[in-house]
């Protein structure tokens, strides 16, 4: 039967059909998709396959090692990004090794069309010397999830599945199998205590395990080999392969990688009877640079890194036409009568309220600056607000804000969602409490997830709770709701925990609009 | 047979309900598709983009190629030319005629619409022909009734069915909406 589905469906679809038992996932584009698809699954529902979200990607990844560790199939899901976030757990998990198949899928964002940076997942598989896949398509996608699950079962190690925006978010008919049952409860009988004695020999396993993930890149069905006649030999990575097939058809000479680590023979007898390499790939030069090693300095390699292709940014028909001498060019001039239309807030959003009073209470305050965090709010470093200094990564509001603070900045703002601070900034402000920190923090709650898309939140009703736990005095524990006709009382607020001299906490809190005008609906239907 | 289209607007017009249905239609035809979405940030009042592509062959990348699109379908003028550097020579674009203005640099609307004449363009104020229906929120399906006669790779009476198979579990009133506003926009292209 053939469905149409989104790459991120796939995923999920073909995670259900071979036998998951758990999905565990902090919501990040581009990766939302997959868990939400599964929560919605009539299969799943039937089989409780567990897809409650996480309260961050390492929460998630350590809860999925757990279920594999029992014997059941776990997938853990996150954008790019996120693999920093679980990067102790991940790293680990290749030194304890997996039981039930285990398949670490990343999402990655060249472009950076909702994130903060390029970073490609390919490294982090090379870093924890684990497998990765990288589909080309979405049929490919489906597929690699039984495929992975069966393989990281074989090598007892978990697998980096890899899929980039466009492939996520893109759309087409699938060829669906039917559902394999899941896997029975069997406990590990090996020790997975990492002390060092323990890990010492776990991780000489993993390096002689390395020969075999080698051998099945070698036999791999998704690392395929094209010949032509031209003397130029291509190596397409991922969906990239999609890109040389649209330029040149039948014409290509190619090593299709879609397994990791690379196919060494295929590559060097690719090599033998070409006169150089053109590597395609789309993040960064993580093929390039070794092929370059596989090679040696005299063979020359085409890339990213020797310009043939944008350094920068990620691959599509027209950048990848022009590096294999096809590009055509636009037809029509760029129209005169144009202007950038970057994303905002939501007309009646809360967090605009938020903006709104804190600029101006901060007016009188000249030397003041706003550290803010990941998600709509981010939206208020932009016009009309541009209140914000810094954005980097998922917590690091409270505790730039802290550092700023130390240094003897004043007033140290932090500005965060409900869902980064359960996320990421909790830990931060505990620091900040010991330290008797003198910041004033903004958990601007507006019950879910907004950015991605309204996913629930981790700690919606327990946000007083948490930082009063957390040792916040409470006195300097204020909530308001965010509207226009209480500004009066927000300012006010704003401007007394300012100049209180030590941590305070001010919890703006009223429902993201999208999410309101979901349930209203739904209400009504 | 093969089409290429760029479906685009501002986050929130609703063009994800239109490549559903022009999806829907293309997979009960039996034809290959791929469609790239706009997921994420850029969906909160930012410009949006979705690429089409259906063909009877097998389709390789999930993105159009400059000079590629043989359509481009706008629910907003300005937006509509976001995207010439995709439009093929002899592609045509139809588009909303009335301009959503959600940022303070908005061009001159009187320099943009002259400019949108001169491009292989037809436009129709949507959103009052939909009110004008009893729809107004149906400006998107006006828009597909516009652009129906011109995608060629799939009938008019195709899409038809889509909206009623899309909408189906919203209820019989919501698909006969639909289908009036989709109407109003293929009467307009044939100049009844």
């Amino acid at each position: 039967m053939k469905k149409l589905l989104l790459g991120d469906e796939a995923v999920a679809l073909g995670a259900i059909n071979a036998g998951l038992s758990g999905v565990y996932a902090y919501p990040g584009t581009p990766s939302t998709e997959i868990t939400e698809y599964i929560q919605n699954h009539p299969l799943a529902k039937e089989r409780g396959i567990h897809s409650r979200w996480c309260t961050n990607e390492k929460t998630a990844m350590e809860a999925a090692l757990g279920m594999s560790y029992a014997g059941k199939r776990a997938l853990v899901c996150m954008k790019h990004v996120g693999m920093n976030v679980c990067a102790d757990a991940f790293v680990n998990s290749a030194i304890t090794g997996v039981k039930g198949g285990l398949i670490v899928l990343a999402a990655d964002d060249p472009s950076m069309h909702s994130s903060q940076n390029e970073q490609d997942s390919r490294f982090y598989a090379k870093f924890a010397l684990v497998p990765c896949l990288e589909p080309s398509n979405q049929q490919e996608a489906y597929d690699m999830m039984a495929y992975g699950f069966d393989l990281s079962e074989r090598l007892g190690e978990p697998i980096v599945l890899r899929v980039v925006t466009r492939l996520a978010h893109s759309r087409a008919a699938v060829e669906v199998t039917e559902p394999k049952a899941e896997k029975f409860l069997s406990p590990s009988t090996d020790q997975w205590v990492l002390l060092p004695g323990i890990a010492r020999k776990k991780y000489v396993k993993l390096i002689e395990k390395q020969d075999a993930m080698k051998q099945a890149s070698t036999e791999s069905p998704f690392n395929k080999v094209e010949a032509a006649a031209s003397k130029t030999g291509i190596l397409a990575c991922g969906i990239a392969y999609n890109y040389v097939k649209e330029a040149l058809g039948s014409d290509a000479n190619l090593v299709k990688i879609s397994q990791y680590p690379l196919p060494e023979e295929k590559i060097k007898a690719l090599a033998a009877k070409c006169e150089d390499l053109i590597v395609i790939e789309d993040g960064q030069p993580v093929v390039e640079e070794l092929v370059k090693g596989l090679l040696g300095a005299g063979y020359p390699v085409k890339g990213r890194l020797t310009g043939d292709l944008p350094r920068t940014g990620e691959l599509n028909p027209d950048n990848v036409a022009k590096a294999l001498g096809k590009a055509t060019g636009a037809v029509f001039a760029p129209a005169k009568n144009m202007a950038a239309r970057p994303p905002q807030l939501c007309q009646g959003c809360g967090h605009r309220d938020v903006y709104a009073a804190l600029n101006q209470v901060l007016a009188d305050y000249p030397d003041h600056r706003v550290f803010g965090d990941i998600g709509c709010y981010t939206l208020g470093a932009l016009p009309p607000f541009q209140s914000l200094s810094s954005c980097v990564d998922m917590g690091a509001s409270i505790t730039m804000a802290k550092g700023a603070a130390d240094a003897g900045l004043f007033p140290a703002v932090a500005i965060i969602g409900d869902s980064t601070f359960t996320h990421s900034g909790m830990t931060g402000l505990l620091d900040a409490v010991n330290d008797k920190a003198n910041i004033t923090v903004i958990i601007s709650d507006n019950l879910t997830t907004g950015m991605t898309g309204g996913q629930d939140s981790a700690g919606t009703n327990k946000y007083e709770a948490i930082c009063l736990g957390l040792g916040v005095e409470p006195e300097h524990v204020r909530v308001v709701v965010p509207l226009p006709k209480n500004m009066p009382e927000i300012t006010r607020v704003i401007k007394e925990e300012i100049e209180y001299k030590g941590v305070s906490v001010i919890i703006p809190r009223r429902e993201c609009i999208q999410t309101f005008a979901r349930h209203a609906r739904a209400k009504k239907q | 047979m093969k089409k290429d289209i760029i479906l685009c607007g501002v986050g929130g017009q609703g063009i994800l309900s239109i490549a559903t249905i022009i999806g829907e239609a293309a997979t009960k035809a039996g034809l290959y598709l791929k469609q790239a979405e706009v997921h994420g940030m850029s969906q909160r009042g930012g410009d949006v983009q979705s690429n089409l592509r259906l063909s009877t062959e097998p389709i390789w990348s999930d993105l159009i190629a400059e000079a590629g699109a043989d359509l481009i379908i706008s629910m907003e003028p300005m937006e509509a030319m976001r995207y010439l550097a995709y439009l093929s020579k002899d592609g045509k674009i139809v588009t909303s005629s009335k301009p959503f203005v959600n940022i303070p640099n908005y061009p001159d609307e009187a320099a943009l619409q002259q400019e949108l004449d001169t491009l292989p363009s037809v436009k129709l104020d949507i959103d009052t022909v939909a009110k004008d229906c009893g729809n107004p929120r149906g400006a998107n399906m006006v828009l597909l009734g516009m652009a129906a006669p011109i995608i060629g790779i799939l009938s008019v009476e195709s899409l038809r069915e889509a909206i009623a198979t899309v909408f189906a579990r919203k209820g019989e009133q919501i698909v006969e909406a639909n289908l009036k506003a989709f109407d109003a926009g293929v009467a307009y292209k044939r100049g009844t």
